[in-house]
């Protein structure tokens, strides 16, 4: 959606009259919730940038790759939670059947037609966003937690019907060939996990500009208007079921597009893996403990939580794997405790911006 | 300008509107009172489309809008601001005040209309970044109206507008509301304390048990036995 425009020209402040209150005013509203970056800032970004783009060839082990690919991954599935269920407030226990519809989309059309995943991909999209604006027409009607069980049990539909649909290989899924040739086109990467790596890395750009952008535009506000006074909204024009669907669809959209990267990466779909309730609430609680309605909080959150499931698992070993849970739990309730807006109050205690940047702020609390 | 005729409004099958009819005239303010739980946000709610009537047709300017969704009826040039104020706590002042102004018709002249609201509210021009939460009840119902204003209506329906508030600042809110009336927008409000609706209306009707009553300018309500029999019990 087009951020909204002066529709007359004489909206637009002419820039040589920035003089004056209201001429300031107009500045003001002219962008008004995000000043340009501050020097800092810049640099900060500089650097991070840098250091994302060194880290595989410093960190030039499989282990240490894999686990900020995952984070790339994770972080781009939070975002996209973060989407429907941070701004517009419409709380989603069923993410993971869209990451299983993406997953499944390419990996099918790749063994059947030999259609390259990307194009698996953007179909996989088209479909993920059209699930998402059929299950929304009925159970938008439902408010809150009755929202949540909905699509719960809509996603446990999804896994279960796939489990059981031989067409496309039932509970044994899709395993896709290792093809050594025109890696790019073939979305496979056999000799190292840097391709995987920096794809991860421009998809997670992608989901993070999407975000910025809906954030200051005109879907932004009404997101957040729906998410803090539905029935206001309604009454100020805002048609709240077109809104919440752009929300559901474009939340969808991203956690495809993650799906068919994780088939491709692991090169193997199957119910078990990618449609589970786990991977709906994980992805949830990675936006929570990061910060909710926040564009840095989901990928907070999945840095933190990622590199300590990953971790935990080599060491207690696969089958140990609640410890890692267990620790989600304890953290979870520390967070609740001590950071309710989550562990972006810590980043913004540490990093406090300017006073004028945080009076144009409040928009992100 | 709002014609309403023989509405009839139910939740489920339990029915709380029986045969409503009244009118608003353009450049009117018009109240509506009755006690507690007599249906009269459910009307409103009903005219701007937030609920569905059962039976009876609703009229803006001789086109039917009781089959519309809200947010067509906003376009048409009806604003209704909730009950208990309902701004969004965690925006700003200001994009408050946005959100209102986001129905095409009314985007076109949004930073005008926006002057023209603080100039009606010199105060939420102060307090423009400030979130809404932490306005004061007063500050949240001008906060509340003006955004009602953003969308540039013909018609302002007001749920209470004095409800919660102190006697200065409900005073300084009829103030307020004779203003945007005296700029030409129509007002058709809901009030409890007949003395205070009627003093600022060109008519009132009484509703009692989702029925009305009682309708008249203020001297023939203000005199009338039936309607301290309704209130007062006597």
């Amino acid at each position: 959606m087009a951020p909204p425009r002066a529709s007359a020209p004489a909206a637009t402040p002419p820039p040589a009259a920035l003089d004056g209150p209201d001429s300031a005013l107009r500045a003001a509203q002219a962008e008004p919730l995000h000043p340009p970056l501050s020097g800092r800032q810049k640099t900060l970004g500089i650097l991070g940038a840098a250091a994302l783009v060194a880290y595989p060839f410093v960190f030039n082990t499989p282990f240490p790759q894999h686990v900020m690919i995952m984070i790339f991954l994770y972080g781009m599935m939070a975002q996209s939670w973060n989407i429907m269920a941070g701004y517009c407030g419409q709380i989603s226990l069923g993410h993971a059947m869209f990451f299983g519809i993406g997953a499944y989309s390419s990996a099918f059309l790749f063994v059947t037609y030999q259609i390259s995943p990307w194009l698996g991909m953007l179909v996989g999209i088209v479909i993920a966003m059209a699930a998402a604006a059929v299950i929304g027409l009925p159970t938008f009607r439902l408010r809150g937690h009755y929202f949540a069980i909905a699509t719960l049990v809509i996603g446990e539909i999804v896994q279960i019907v796939v489990q059981r649909w031989e067409f496309i290989g039932a509970a044994t899924g899709i395993w896709l060939p290792i093809i050594r040739e025109n890696q790019l086109v073939n979305f496979q990467f056999n000799d190292s996990k840097i391709p995987y790596y920096f794809i991860a890395l421009g998809f997670l750009i992608v989901a993070c500009l999407a975000v910025r952008h809906m954030e200051r535009s005109r879907l932004g506000f009404y997101f957040r208007a729906i998410r803090e006074e539905p029935e206001a909204a309604r009454s100020l024009g805002v048609n709240i079921t077109l809104y919440k669907s752009l929300a559901f669809m474009l939340s969808a959209a991203f956690m495809a597009m993650a799906g068919t990267f994780y088939a491709q990466y692991v090169l193997v779909v199957d119910p078990e893996v990618v449609f589970p309730l786990t991977l709906s609430i994980l992805v949830l609680l990675m936006a929570v403990m990061g910060g909710v309605g926040t564009l840095w909080g989901p990928l907070i959150g999945a840095a933190v939580l990622i590199p300590l499931s990953e971790t935990t698992r080599i060491l207690l070993g696969g089958t140990g794997g609640a410890v890692d849970l267990i620790i989600y739990g304890a953290l979870i309730v520390v967070i609740c405790l001590f950071k309710p807006e989550g562990l972006i109050g810590l980043v913004r205690q540490w990093l406090p911006a300017p006073p004028a940047e945080r009076e144009a702020d409040h928009g992100d609390s | 300008m709002l014609k309403v005729s023989d509405l009839e409004v139910s939740y489920g099958d339990f029915q709380v509107i029986w045969g409503v009819s009244l009118e608003v005239r353009p450049g009117e303010v018009v109240s509506l009172m009755g006690p507690n739980g007599c249906g009269k946000s459910t009307i409103f709610n009903t005219i701007s489309g937030l609920l569905k009537p059962k039976a009876g047709t609703i009229e803006l300017d001789g086109r039917r809008i009781d089959r519309l969704p809200s947010h067509e009826i906003v376009r048409l040039g009806l604003a209704h601001v909730l009950e208990r104020r309902r701004v969004f706590p965690y925006l700003s002042v200001r994009q408050n005040l946005w959100l209102g102004g986001y129905n095409p018709q009314a985007r076109v002249h949004r930073e005008e209309t926006l002057e023209q609201v603080f100039g009606q509210f010199p105060r939420l021009r102060e307090r423009q970044d400030q979130l809404a939460h932490s306005l004061s009840g007063g500050e949240q119902q001008m906060l509340a109206l003006g955004r009602g204003l953003m969308s540039r209506p013909r018609l302002l329906m007001i749920d209470e507008p004095f409800l919660g508030l102190a006697p200065a600042v409900a005073k300084e809110m009829m103030g307020v509301i004779a203003g945007i009336n005296a700029a030409g927008v129509s007002v058709l409000f809901i009030e409890q304390n007949v003395q205070v609706a009627l003093s600022m209306s060109n008519r009132g009707y009484i509703l009692e048990s989702g029925r009305l009553v009682l309708t008249g300018e203020p001297d023939e309500l203000l005199n009338s036995s039936e309607v301290k029999r309704i209130f007062l019990g006597g």
